[in-house]
């Protein structure tokens, strides 16, 4: 579960996790007043507008219709209150967002943490996951900070540096040392990096994260180091027992129609092609999406009813795949195991009738437990319903359809 | 021979009293595997379904012999049910439930890798051995007995597998369902190397998808060290990027996971890279019928 910047930099500072400061806004008056109360905790009459999406690439993504990034400066009040005129409840348009974009409900006024000083600031890369290969968690860093990791591992793969952790230890401090020294850090700066390194992993741990990114990483010109930008991604599957970050998730971050879906226990994803499809299980699932495209279609959908396909979530994902107007055609997927399939069949033809008229051609394809009765109660029903029991005549059949 | 689980495995259920479990252990049971007992922590002493239940699996394993377990536990207390398993020397532990916590999975493998054990999934459809063992949720009679292997991360994708090869006109000699989750006890790799190993198995089908680089891995220990053909297939050409896809492990996040870098990759360590999850069966078929000519 993704959530927002300055949600992720809450949590940080209850770990102990230096951040960059900031106050949330929802109108252009209340950040405002935002900017003047972070003018005077951090002394810095400049202070930063931040966009509060679920999505990367803010800085050097716009407003649409406008020249405004998602992430600017302000010099003073007056430009503060402007730009976030700019970002409230218009649409941003990142990399990462698609050409839809997203509608900036939030921003985060902050602190302007590149003031000069003693020193340089300079910025760093960090993150914090799972790595497959070897089961434990890694953190991955580089000198290279501000810049997407991956470009910096295609072109400089030497500079990313990785340190993993072992699961009965936790990271030591010999690996926080390390991560210091090979940051190039001396004095007061290296002595903050690993206490940042420490609590960031402690803060990791105890929230039972995917991911952490932070990036950059910043050493200000007075040896501080700090999390300017976060990115927490929180593992679902043990949500339960961290209630309080449970109700971070922002539902309107989300698709409207997979938020509906998973009221109704369907595993749904939307996508932008014209056949939508439903299936049980994921890797089926997976590959029935795959055998839209050869056939000479593009999926609509991800739609995983899992092992209970009956009449209520049959008909549950006829509606969810109904909504989408781009959806040309309907490919059923199930292979019957103990899901019996003249069950599923006869919840098809109720679905079909509960819901009356269904404009687009649909092709079932049942295999497995009574595949053969399934097919000829679909086949008796009268329903404008293409019947199947192989996987290439499923194939076969969108191809019809679509043509 | 087969794999993993034969006619002489004992096999015991952890959670083997929850509606889960009491079915699944009914199906097992009607399917032939020697179901020795259970294990419910509360309900040891009584009988379920003819059988003994423990409250715990040193218990089980001490009054039953049993050196395979099947584990339909609720995500919180799925980890330290493995690690019970793998404690009570247990050797082929299968974990069926979906949902456990990444952090239980990273102490869980750390603590079964100093054991002598095997883990398969979490969030697997199990192990069959047609004909001699189910210990898992597929359905029975859509596998075959015969003389290929599977390696699957998906349960349904894995019947539909075996379904084709039993239409092809042949069948399985063990089908190893390793789960869809980030972290697995058997990675692909390890799963192809015991069929690899297995003197009756003949032709191995590796059915990956999107997601992490086992399949990565597997494919360049098949290009150094196969010995049999083998068809693969990877699901989720069409998955885009940064979106999970229904398994918690199934996420593109880089271009090495996506199905084409996969299916790239396998074609270049020669393996038979079905296109269309429907040819999965003729295109095994057609690689044994050439192997044989």
């Amino acid at each position: 579960m993704n959530i927002h910047e300055y949600q992720a930099k809450e949590i940080l500072q209850n770990y102990g996790v230096t951040v960059q400061t900031g106050i949330v806004a929802n109108t252009p008056d209340e950040a405002l007043e935002a900017a003047k109360q972070v003018q005077a905790n951090s002394g810095q009459s400049w202070v930063v507008i931040k966009s509060q999406i679920h999505a990367g690439g803010r800085g050097k993504g716009t407003i649409i219709g406008s020249e405004q990034h998602g992430v600017a400066l302000a010099k003073n009040l007056d430009q503060a209150k402007e730009i976030a005129k700019n970002l409230l409840g218009n649409t941003l348009v990142t990399i990462q967002t698609g050409p839809k974009g997203k509608v900036v409900n939030k921003i985060l006024v902050a602190e302007d943490v590149y003031y000069p000083g003693a020193s340089e600031p300079k910025e760093y890369y960090m993150s914090v996951l799972l790595d497959r290969q070897t089961s434990q968690n890694v953190i991955i860093y580089t000198t290279e900070g501000g810049m997407d990791i991956e470009e910096v591992a295609e072109h400089t793969p030497e500079k990313i540096y990785k340190e993993w952790i072992d699961p009965l230890t936790g990271l030591t401090g010999f690996q926080a040392r390390k991560i210091a020294y090979n940051l190039g850090l001396e004095g007061q700066a290296n002595k903050e990096m690993v206490k940042f390194v420490m609590a960031l992993y402690s803060a990791y741990v105890g929230t039972d994260s995917d991911m952490f990114e932070i990036n950059p990483v910043l050493k200000t010109s007075d040896d501080r180091i700090l999390a300017v930008d976060a990115k927490v991604s929180l593992d679902e599957n043990a949500l339960y027992r961290h209630k309080d970050l449970a109700e971070l998730r922002d539902e309107s971050e989300e698709d409207p129609t997979e938020v509906e879906a998973k009221k109704s226990n369907l595993n749904y994803v939307k996508l932008d092609g014209n056949v939508g499809c439903m299936v049980n299980g994921a890797g089926l699932a997976m590959a029935t999406m795959d055998i839209i495209k050869l056939s000479g279609g593009e999926p609509a959908n991800f739609l995983d009813v899992g092992g209970t396909a009956n009449a209520q979530t049959v008909e549950a994902g006829f509606r969810i795949i109904l909504s989408d107007p781009n959806v040309k055609a309907i490919l059923i997927n199930v292979f019957g195991g103990i899901v019996r399939c003249d069950r599923v069949a006869q919840g098809v033809v109720d679905a079909y009738k509960n819901i009356g008229n269904i404009p687009v051609p649909i092709i079932v394809r049942l295999q497995g437990t009574n595949a053969e009765e399934a097919k000829k109660l679909i086949d008796e029903s009268g329903l404008k319903v293409f019947s199947a029991i192989q996987l290439k005549e499923a194939a076969e059949l969108v191809k019809q359809v679509l043509s | 021979m087969s794999v993993l689980v034969n006619k002489n495995s004992k096999v015991i259920v952890q959670g083997f009293t929850g509606s889960e479990g009491t079915f699944h252990a009914s199906q097992m049971i009607e399917y032939g595997t020697n179901v020795v007992g259970g294990v419910t922590p509360g309900k040891g002493g009584n009988m379920h379904l003819d059988r003994p239940v423990f409250n715990t699996v040193e218990e089980a394993v001490k009054k039953t012999d049993a050196d395979v377990s099947i584990i339909f536990v609720p995500p919180a207390f799925a980890a330290d049910a493995i690690m019970e398993a793998a404690d009570a020397g247990i050797k082929v532990i299968v974990c069926i439930t979906e949902g456990i916590p990444t952090r239980d999975m990273i102490a869980t493998k750390a603590y079964i890798k100093k054991r002598d054990c095997i883990l398969i999934g979490p969030n697997c459809p199990g192990v069959i051995t047609p004909g001699e063992a189910k210990v898992g949720i597929m359905p029975g009679f859509v596998f075959k007995p015969g003389r290929v292997g599977i390696v699957s991360k998906s349960g349904t994708l894995t019947y539909e597998a075996a379904d084709q090869i039993a239409k092809a006109g042949l069948g399985v000699s063990t089908a190893i369902g390793i789960g869809g989750d980030p972290i697995i006890g058997t990675p692909t790799r390890e799963a192809v190397m015991m069929l690899m190993n297995d003197p009756e198995t003949d032709a191995i089908v590796m059915i990956g998808e999107i997601g992490g680089n086992y399949e990565a891995l597997a494919a360049e220990w098949i290009k150094e060290n196969g010995t049999k053909p083998v068809v693969g297939f990877i699901a989720g050409q069409t998955a885009p990027a940064g979106r999970r896809m229904g398994h918690a492990g199934a996420i593109v996040g880089g271009k090495d996971d996506t199905a084409a870098a996969k299916m790239e990759i396998m074609r270049k360590c020669g393996i038979t890279v079905a296109e269309s999850p429907a040819e999965i069966g003729t295109a095994m078929a057609a690689l044994l019928n050439a192997s044989q000519a």
